[in-house]
């Protein structure tokens, strides 16, 4: 794809949510030009979650350093991280741990802040990897019927029955 | 309960009462969580998604029938219902516009009251809404916080010691909490002043969006200030950082009030007056319309400019004059020149002959 602004490739994909969703495809050049303070496109301009992670990486990461880290997939729910960088959205709970190093300066850049100091639920004893498990062997499962390894498919099953077996049951006080 | 039980009934946050109810409205609390065993909507199959549905409704029926919640819930699976039903549910703030629009399977659970409901499947799996007439975070912040208590009970969320209840955006990440009062700034807006609070507001990371989320231009000079960032701080921090900049808000408006009638009393009621005589006799008005004439009857009603309205009656036309609701009343599909000639009924016939107050108590038309 080629920068709309100059011709070059565009290495820079940005969406804009805040005036209703536009994407912009932008050289790196071009880029730094259009989220640099002062930069002309971007008084009054605020660019939403995906224009920050652009604003951040945009900052010290060279292209192939960006196309490296843009193809890293959580192995949980499978979302890469460009897709995350497109969307703006995480896929799964997992991803906060899959891609903390990349997600702890967005967090400060967005909140000032990176650590949690609120409210914490009564049970919550399971770590990240466990909490998660079930989405990746449903995703796995998935997977299995689609290419018709069926056995597979029936060992996932019998494993995801298990662990929702072993789940502490929710109360039914009433 | 029933959707068309809800029509006739005015809501919780429309009652018009509460501390400096003449300028803040409402306050809301939402809390934002997820499930620790599916992926994040964005990322989540139909499947997911129902499964997700059942999961939610199974574990809110069993709190339900066992009386935890002050009175049954009514669970509406939005999936299912006519178009013009899940607006009637936005117009009447229990479900955003996302959720609104949103496809495949989601729901909300609505207490009968409109005092919370329980949106399934909107950005997060779970945003749970509590909504307070006047200003009154505290009390908001400590039934959502009930509500979340007891439906972590029943489902296992999504959480991290480092980064708090996971979002599937990472703005709402930690706390997960939007707090937010929705201030009625008129006379700010008539004198010009508002883009100044604006600024100033955003300046100490507060978010300022109009009656429906929609931008500076707000339907009816209704605006919601909320806190802007959901880590690093306790949700009463959060809480508290929005309640403090609310008396602040109200001294301003006031003053601008306290200048208008000063400055230019005759104008000023000139304006509520022509509001007035236009809402209470037109033929066919538009939605924009009416909601600019009823922003004036509001500030006239508070500032004693007029007596025989009262602000519960002005708080539900701005509501019941809303597209779906209208058709809601009128109990037909209706096109847009059709609403029109049906809202300038609407508000003649509870703006003329001794139907004038009392809008808060239900079923009054």
């Amino acid at each position: 794809m080629k920068c709309q602004k100059c011709n070059k490739p565009a290495t820079f994909h940005i969406t804009d949510l805040v005036d209703g969703i536009s994407e912009l495809h932008l050289c790196e050049n071009c880029a730094q030009a259009f989220l640099s303070p002062g930069g002309q496109d971007t008084s009054e301009v605020s660019l939403g979650v995906s224009g920050l992670i652009a604003q951040q990486l945009a900052v010290g990461e060279t292209a192939e350093e960006l196309a490296r880290l843009d193809q890293r997939v959580c192995p949980v729910c499978g979302v890469s991280f460009l897709e995350f960088r497109k969307q703006g959205r995480l896929g799964c709970p997992y991803d906060y741990t899959c891609f903390s190093k990349e997600l702890e300066p967005l967090l400060m850049n967005i909140h000032d802040e990176t650590r949690h100091v609120g409210k914490v639920p009564k049970r919550c004893s399971v770590d990240a990897k466990q909490q998660t498990q079930l989405i990746r062997l449903r995703r796995e499962m998935k997977e299995a019927i689609s290419s018709e390894n069926y056995e597979r498919a029936s060992e996932l099953r019998d494993k995801i029955r298990e662990i929702e077996e072993q789940r502490p049951k929710p109360s039914a006080r009433s | 309960m029933t959707l068309d039980q809800l029509v006739t009934s005015s809501g919780e946050w429309l009652k018009g009462t509460g501390p400096n109810s003449e300028i803040v409205v409402s306050s809301r609390v939402r809390l934002a969580r997820n499930l620790a065993d599916y992926p994040f909507i964005s990322r989540a199959n139909e499947s997911d998604r129902a499964e997700i549905e059942r999961l939610v409704r199974e574990r809110l029926a069993v709190l339900s029938d066992g009386d935890r919640f002050d009175a049954k819930l009514m669970y509406v699976n939005l999936g299912e219902i006519e178009d013009v039903d899940r607006t009637f549910l936005m117009e009447r703030q229990l479900i955003s516009r996302e959720l609104c629009e949103a496809k495949g399977a989601r729901a909300v659970a609505i207490d009968p009251s409109e005092r919370f409901s329980v949106m399934v499947n909107e950005e997060d799996h779970l945003r749970i809404q509590v909504m307070h007439s006047g200003l009154d975070l505290e009390d908001a912040l400590s039934q959502a916080n009930h509500l979340d208590d007891l439906l972590e009970e029943q489902l296992n969320y999504a959480f991290s010691d480092h980064f708090g209840y996971l979002t599937a955006c990472p703005t709402n990440v930690g706390t997960g909490i939007r707090v937010s009062v929705m201030l009625h700034l008129s006379a700010l807006v008539m004198t010009k002043q508002i883009e100044k609070v604006f600024r100033s507001l955003q300046k100490i990371n507060l978010a300022v969006r109009g009656l429906y989320g929609e931008g500076s231009q707000a339907l009816g000079d209704f605006y919601q200030v909320s806190n802007q960032v959901t880590l690093g701080m306790s949700e009463q921090e959060l809480a508290k950082k929005v309640a403090d900049v609310v008396p602040v808000l109200i001294d301003y408006e006031r003053q601008a009030r306290d200048y208008l009638l000063r400055e230019t009393q005759e104008t000023l009621h000139d304006r509520v007056s022509r509001a007035y005589g236009i809402l209470r006799s037109a033929q066919t008005i538009s939605s924009e319309e009416t909601l600019f004439h009823l922003s004036s009857l509001r500030m006239g009603v508070n500032l004693g400019l007029i007596s025989e309205v009262d602000i519960p009656t002005v708080n539900k036309l701005f509501v019941h004059t809303q597209p779906a609701h209208l058709q809601k009343l009128a109990g037909s599909d209706l096109d847009a020149s059709d609403r029109n000639v049906e809202r300038a009924s609407y508000l003649r016939k509870h703006l003329n002959d001794g139907d004038r107050r009392g809008g808060g108590k239900s079923g009054s038309n």
